[in-house]
């Protein structure tokens, strides 16, 4: 049990923050703490596609020296580099995050605007009336 | 809800401040073939400091050097470009997006052809990039007003 | 309390499933897994004869997955147009 915590910790904090944010999803009363809830869950899957990433004895994915208009000669060896795709996909992510997260606090503004109030249960007893 | 406040140390210090953002922000751009950097992170360098400028001096300055006229523009400039340079792929007889073509415009073989073309788009996405952060700052920090109130509001004021 | 108590529930639920589905992940950093032998040793040997640019990540994102950032880029544009819709609007 012990071998499995240490040899797999960057599993651990992914489950962590994971239950962290779908817990204040959840149960929280304020709107905008759900929506930070959401941010922290997107923000765990981010981490955890980008630690499959990484390699024992890899440098960053830049190519020393490939420069200038020799480069069709360099030989390049995969085991000394880290694995740049998870990098790539999750730049797309990231952005993503931002876009929706703009969104959602554009809609929370109209929604202070219009009930005065960001509880969730005083804004469903108005819509109730 | 942006208050004009004046406080003469922060002002000076951003004043120095500012420029050098801007200029770093454009150095990520131009190094992200060689290192850590490209479009998405030299936009949000750029943005942050147009968002150090409101926050440090006021709402009217910032329109005054970045109007929302321009603001629109550079918004759809950015993919403009991007979609504009796969389209010129397209009609040199390649497929959309194949930069190896530019090479009969530009006078390089098409290995290096496609270095180019990367930096074309990546400048497109920069500029898109910064003028939807600068955008989507003002329209939430203003709540859609784009004017700076001088003292507090009434905060129960129900609009519907 | 209901809502706290049925919150608390569904979380230790998906605990228990995720520790679960935590034996059959490789270990960390393991050079032969699965997500590095499979498709990106073919990218980090051909990028830099291909497209010239040593950064791989750039050349990944700009030239490989291009058409990508393209809808990627238009997905950040409809988001600030859709805030601006949501929030500029004119006196009535």
């Amino acid at each position: 049990m012990l071998e499995i915590i240490v040899s797999k910790y960057n599993y651990w904090i992914f489950v962590f923050l994971l239950i962290i944010g779908l817990y204040s999803m959840m149960t929280k009363n304020n709107l905008m703490k759900k929506l930070i809830g959401m941010n922290i869950f997107q923000w765990a899957i981010i981490l955890y596609f980008i630690s499959i990433g990484a390699k024992r004895g890899g440098s960053v994915p830049i190519i020393p020296g490939g420069h200038g208009h020799g480069v069709q000669k360099i030989v390049v060896h995969a085991t000394g580099y880290v694995n740049p795709l998870p990098h790539v996909l999750m730049l797309t992510a990231i952005v993503v995050g931002v876009a929706t997260t703009g969104i959602a606090l554009a809609i929370l503004v109209r929604i202070y605007n219009s009930y005065g109030t960001l509880e969730e249960d005083e804004i469903m007893k108005e819509l109730g009336k | 809800m942006i208050r004009e406040h004046e406080d003469i140390v922060i002002q000076t210090v951003c004043r120095f401040f500012i420029p050098f953002m801007q200029a770093y922000g454009l150095y990520v751009l131009a190094h992200g073939h060689g290192s850590p950097g490209g479009g998405f992170q030299g936009g949000c360098i750029l943005a942050a400091s147009f968002i150090l400028m409101t926050i440090s001096y006021d709402l009217k300055e910032v329109k005054r050097r970045f109007s929302e006229k321009l603001n629109v523009l550079f918004c759809s400039l950015g993919v403009f470009i991007y979609a504009g340079t796969g389209l010129v792929c397209l009609l040199l007889g390649g497929n959309f997006l194949n930069y190896g073509k530019l090479s009969k415009i530009l006078p390089t073989d098409p290995v290096m052809a496609r270095y180019y073309g990367m930096a074309a788009i990546e400048t497109g996405v920069q500029i898109t990039v910064m003028a939807i952060m600068v955008s989507i700052f003002l329209n939430l920090v203003t709540a859609g007003k784009h004017e700076e109130t001088v003292e507090e509001e009434d905060a129960g004021d129900n609009s519907k | 309390m209901t809502r706290k108590f049925v919150g608390i529930l569904i979380a230790v639920i998906a605990l228990i499933a995720l520790m679960q589905g935590l034996k059959d992940l490789p270990k960390w950093a393991d050079p032969n897994q699965p997500a590095s032998i499979h498709v990106s040793p073919r990218y980090i040997e051909k990028g830099i004869e291909e497209t010239g640019v040593p950064n791989i990540v750039t050349a990944v994102l700009a030239d490989y997955r291009g058409y990508d950032t393209l809808f990627e880029t238009a997905v950040i544009f409809t988001a600030g147009v859709a805030v601006m819709m949501l929030l500029r609007r004119s006196k009535r």
